[in-house]
């Protein structure tokens, strides 16, 4: 830890990390601020970037004509909805393939994995004729189905990299001890894959939060969370930068700060293991 | 050793998402191949007619697949240059010793969290606005002409849109490489004075390899799909990429089959590319 690094260099580096940190963070930043201007002001060049009248109306716009709260609750739906759907079916599948490995689990893994490779224009046409017929086209349901059958793969592969990690010795005692299989799942294997479990549910919310190809696409209003949302800015009425960004700013808030401490398990889970 | 039960066991808890996935993969896919060789038009039901690669003929020698490809391909490769070339450097320089690296990486990371259409509306209107967009305005003050952003290079500003938010995890992801590179490593080459250039030639490097290429692949699999972006800004016209025209063709025009026909083409060109990908996690599986 304790690399003698001269002032200057630290300077130098502190300096430059900085700046460019600010830079590659400032459209969000950007954004927070606009929420908080007048329409005039948000449009006004030269732009005002911190000398405004501060303003909180945006916010109660947005709330009031499009029923904002009605899309945060289908996003909130969709993403927990489907990752837990998606745990439940994991779970058993990623706990069997790192305890009780047989001959063809890594052929399984790594076809799993291809599934995820499938992109979803090729499954697009079909999927939304068969929604129509079933009238499934914007309704939660169907789009919890589907964000549920795009993050399994993840979410098996995530799991059983941390399954692995569990040593199976600790089994092996306890059943040595004459423990169940049930209370061996239940007291040696769960306490031991609670963490693991809680990073598969955290990325998997986020990244259900922003999948925004079969959002927009099967939805319309009634199950339309977020992503389709702020899409509906992009055919604007007048002034409306201001509003853009407040409704964008409590898009991505609170999955900002969950992604701020999934920023691990991010890199595990989207690179399937490859880079811990 | 696994016993008899819990070997019957395994099976039965990984049989339904096994099945879940295989359905999902296969069901769609067959379709898809099916309607592609159909003269099937939404505007026009019960009139569906066989007519075998009639649908490929066309969808592969219209313009518009050649415009589309090439989109792709140029986006792919754009936000790859600018993701690794970046990322690389940005990684380590987030490794040096900096006072409140924390801080530096939580904002670095931050796009990547964004919603892609959140991502898209901001940039397009409060960035790249021809008149009051912060572009504009920043142009205008160092006294050039300002640039339409979408009018004049909507490619380029749907690059810059989806690198934005790429970048960060490029960093991210070679960063985790870079801090697991051995300390001790790193101490010897500074007390032997390697020159910045052969410590980042001769030790970093080799130890990125594989992290790069594990970024190459899964951004590739990400960028050849990129929809958001394009459709809700309206650039489907000449920066649509493949998924675009696949959806444009399919839900604009109706025409299922011709959809049907890209999205097999989409398909495969996927496959190619997931192909190395399945084959490196794979060999990484082993060791």
């Amino acid at each position: 830890m304790a690399r003698a690094v001269s002032l200057r260099r630290r300077t130098v580096a502190t300096i430059a990390a900085w700046a460019i940190g600010f830079l590659i963070f400032f459209p969000i930043l950007w954004t927070i601020i606009t929420s908080f201007k007048t329409e005039l002001e948000a449009f006004s060049t030269p732009p005002k970037f911190l000398f405004f009248e501060w303003t909180t109306e945006n916010y109660g716009i947005v709330q009031e004509r499009s029923n904002y709260l009605r899309f945060v609750s289908n996003s909130l739906i969709l993403s927990i909805g489907s990752t837990l759907v998606a745990l439940l079916f994991a779970i058993p599948a990623a706990w069997a393939m790192a305890f009780a490995p047989g001959k063809r689990t890594k052929d399984l893994l790594m076809w799993m994995l291809s599934t995820k490779m499938m992109p979803p224009v090729g499954a697009l046409i079909p999927v939304y004729l068969i929604f129509r017929d079933m009238g499934l086209l914007d309704s939660r349901g169907g789009l919890i189905a589907v964000l549920f059958l795009l993050n399994l793969p993840i979410i098996v592969w995530m799991l059983y990299t941390y399954f692995k990690e569990i040593p199976g010795e600790i089994l092996e005692a306890a059943r040595m001890d004459g423990a169940s299989l049930w209370k061996e799942l239940v007291y040696v294997l769960a306490p031991m894959a609670v963490p693991g479990i809680a990073s598969t549910l955290l990325l998997n919310i986020i990244l259900a939060w922003n999948e925004a190809f079969w959002t927009l696409n099967l939805t319309t209003s009634a199950a339309a969370p977020l992503t389709a949302f702020i899409a509906s800015y992009s055919s604007p009425e007048g002034l409306f930068w201001a509003k853009l960004s407040a409704a964008s700013t409590m898009a991505i808030a609170p999955i900002l700060v969950l992604g701020w401490f999934a920023q691990k398990q991010l890199v595990r889970g989207l690179t399937f293991g490859a880079v811990k | 050793m696994a016993t008899q039960q819990t070997r019957l066991l395994g099976k039965l808890a990984v049989a339904p998402s096994v099945v879940v996935l295989f359905l999902w993969m296969i069901v769609p896919l067959a379709l898809t191949i099916w309607f592609s060789l159909l003269r099937y038009n939404l505007l026009d039901p019960g009139n569906e007619s066989f007519v075998g690669f009639l649908n490929y003929e066309y969808f592969l020698t219209d313009p518009a697949f050649f415009a589309a490809l090439g989109n792709s391909l140029k986006l792919v490769f754009a936000v790859l240059a600018i993701s690794i070339i970046g990322g690389t450097l940005l990684a380590l320089l987030l490794d040096q010793a900096i006072v409140g690296r924390n801080i530096v990486r939580l904002m670095v990371i931050a796009p990547f969290f964004v919603m892609p259409t959140v991502s898209a509306l901001v940039w397009k209107n409060m960035f790249m606005h021809p008149v009051s967009g912060l572009f504009a305005w920043l142009m205008k003050s160092v006294g050039l002409e300002p640039v339409d952003w979408f009018a004049q290079y909507p490619l380029t500003a749907v690059i810059i849109m989806v690198a934005w938010q790429w970048l960060p995890f490029a960093t991210l992801i070679l960063l985790t490489a870079i801090q697991s590179l051995d300390e001790e490593q790193k101490e010897a080459a500074e007390m032997d004075g390697a020159p910045p250039l052969a410590y980042f030639f001769y030790i970093v490097l080799p130890h990125l390899a594989r992290p790069i290429t594990v970024v190459i692949l899964i951004e590739t699999i990400f960028l050849l799909n990129v929809f958001a972006e394009i459709y809700v800004t309206g650039t489907g016209g000449p920066a649509g990429n493949l998924p675009y025209l696949v959806y444009f063709q399919g839900l604009l025009n109706f025409d299922v089959g011709g959809a049907s026909a890209g999205g097999i083409v989409a398909v495969v060109l996927a496959n190619i590319v997931a192909f190395f990908l399945i084959r490196m996690i794979g060999r990484n599986l082993e060791g």
